[in-house]
């Protein structure tokens, strides 16, 4: 039951954080929008009973990324020209809602083979074997801080003074 | 009453058609990317709604949604990098302004 309260109290605030991301007119409170539904999202993943990511959704996008997005509002001082929408923002709309309608229509059509076994608790240990373990995902494991590191040396690349 | 599978995947259907619409209608560029964000997140509480009610004890989703967190901050990291570079050229982060390449 506690978890049922939880789940509804996060997916509303979450939805509605989400929606001022996206319709606040200062972009630096959509910012702040942002970092509520990211906590949001860190809650859904408890819900979830998937504490490890729960934990380093709080560190890299409540931490690092939101701190980002900050940073980048504070230097490019667009603040008081706000958020507008471009000539888009009718088709936009309607393809979102489309969109939510059509994929909502397969969800509610698809019969899901739901597992009744209970979730796997603490996920910790479990996904380090699921990484680092015998057929698991240690090739991509070995490409991802590649991918990291070809990004912090485009990002200091692209914004070095010349 | 019990929360299952499709609560979870209506929940991030919701919060990607936001994103969407986000990336798709507005013209500062730093929002785009918040939506981008937004949409990754979406992307990601399905994976582990998936993990958690199909497969529970394999964790597949949960070792996706780990490589989705990586791609993000790799793409947040070069997508303001390039922001920045385009504001101190053009003092303008509107998107609908940035018509270098446009034929």
């Amino acid at each position: 039951m506690g978890l049922v309260i939880a789940f509804w109290i996060l997916a509303v605030v979450g939805t509605l954080a989400a929606l001022g991301v996206v319709l606040l007119r200062n972009v630096f409170r959509a910012a702040l929008a942002l970092v509520l539904c990211f906590l949001a999202v860190a809650g859904i993943y408890i819900t979830l009973s998937a504490d490890f990511l729960a934990a380093v959704q709080v560190l890299i996008y409540v931490g690092a990324i939101s701190v980002l997005i900050i940073l980048a509002i504070m230097l490019t001082r667009e603040v008081p020209q706000g958020s507008p929408t471009n000539k888009l923002r009718i088709p936009a709309f309607i393809i979102a809602i489309l969109f939510l309608v059509v994929v909502a229509f397969a969800i509610f059509q698809t019969s899901w083979q739901v597992a009744g076994i209970p979730p796997q608790e603490p996920t910790t240990s479990a996904l380090a074997f699921r990484l680092f373990g015998e057929g698991g995902f240690i090739l991509p494991l070995e490409i991802a801080p590649i991918i990291l590191l070809a990004a912090i040396l485009g990002a200091i690349v692209l914004v070095r003074e010349k | 009453m019990t929360v299952g599978l499709e609560h979870y995947l209506i929940l991030s259907t919701v919060l990607f058609s936001i994103g969407l619409y986000g990336a798709l209608a507005k013209r500062n560029a730093i929002v785009i990317l918040m939506s981008i964000e937004l949409m990754l997140n979406a992307v990601n509480i399905a994976m582990v709604a998936f993990s958690r009610y199909i497969v529970p004890l394999l964790l597949t989703g949960q070792v996706f949604a780990i490589f989705i967190m990586v791609v993000a901050a790799a793409e947040a990291a070069v997508g303001l990098a390039i922001i920045m570079t385009i504001y101190r050229g053009r003092e303008t982060i509107d998107v609908t302004q940035i018509n270098l390449m446009k034929w």
